[in-house]
């Protein structure tokens, strides 16, 4: 499998992203922001960070660069795309998914792990958390209050487009386990394809036994099925 | 052609720094604000004369990347 690490201006994650894909053998290439043409790729993940400084809004301008285009076609076709954190508010930006990540409800930057339990196994993304649906995962944003309309919301449940959705230890989804005030508790959606994932928590932080969990390898893992 | 462009949270989208301003104003003794709501401001140059096209283009970009309009209004005032 071949996948591509978008780099902006103010990415953080990028190099987290790429030891995690090649520890599960993926061959990945980084592919800075201002070049047109992505690499053969089967997976494009753009990663976490403050790309652009956060200017005017965040992922807004990366939104725009001029590797987008590219992404954008390479989704089109069916080719996997992961947005994490950073990647996820430029997936809103861009319009390949729906709804916006406003600021968190309290105003303050959330760094720490959650628990958050996946909705829908049947997709490249998350196979591998059939036996395992409930997972502790770090957050660290300052927007990752996801916020849609009452249509949207609804779209988003009855085509069980909704990837993750914050909880506690036991699975309740809940006011108390909601981190960052989203609406319904949402932390990753999917397209109405699924072959393209925006979510909040960082999967590539948390895939070694020396970090505080495991539980994002089954995201690399069950993209290599 | 100078073009401003105001771009806020729209009425029904929860806005904590506007609010966060109007409780200081409260705490400050202004007793009779009722609401604060904050934005942003762009001063827009356009090479145009005609102001018809330079308020189009000012929509374009507003709609483009300025504002988005999931959450966000925007108003445009042809300066001059």
């Amino acid at each position: 499998m071949n996948s591509s690490v978008i780099v902006f201006p103010g990415s953080n994650c990028d190099r987290d992203i790429a030891v995690a894909l090649e520890k599960f053998k993926i061959k990945n290439k980084m592919v800075w922001h201002n070049e047109t043409n992505l690499p053969k790729s089967d997976l494009v993940v753009l990663p976490g960070g403050f790309s652009y400084g956060d200017y005017l809004r965040t992922g807004c301008i990366a939104g725009k660069s001029k590797i987008i285009n590219d992404v954008i076609k390479h989704a089109k076709k069916g080719g996997l795309l992961l947005g994490i954190c950073n990647g996820f508010q430029i997936l809103t930006e861009a319009s390949l998914l729906p709804g916006i990540l406003l600021r968190n409800k309290k105003l303050k930057f959330i760094s720490k792990d959650v628990f958050i339990k996946v909705l829908n196994f049947k997709n490249s993304f998350c196979s591998n958390y059939k036996d395992k649906n409930i997972i502790k995962i770090p957050i660290a944003h300052n927007e990752g209050n996801f916020f849609a309309n009452n249509n949207l919301l609804d779209r988003l449940e009855d085509k069980n487009l909704i990837a993750f959705k914050y909880c506690d230890i036991k699975g309740d989804i809940n006011e108390l386990s909601n981190p960052n005030g989203s609406s319904k508790n949402i932390a990753g959606i999917f397209n109405e394809n699924k072959n393209i994932l925006g979510m909040m928590p960082h999967p590539e932080r948390s895939i070694d036994p020396f970090l505080s969990s495991e539980d994002g390898s089954l995201i690399f893992k069950s993209l290599l099925k | 052609m100078k073009i401003s462009a105001i771009v806020t949270l729209k009425n029904e989208v929860l806005d904590p720094q506007g609010k966060v301003v109007k409780q200081t104003l409260k705490n400050m003794g202004y007793s009779n604000i009722s609401d604060v709501r904050q934005g942003k401001f762009f001063e827009i140059h356009i090479k145009e004369k005609d102001p018809i096209k330079g308020r189009k283009l000012a929509e374009q970009v507003c709609k483009k990347l300025l504002s988005n309009t999931v959450i966000e209004d925007y108003k445009i005032k042809v300066d001059e």
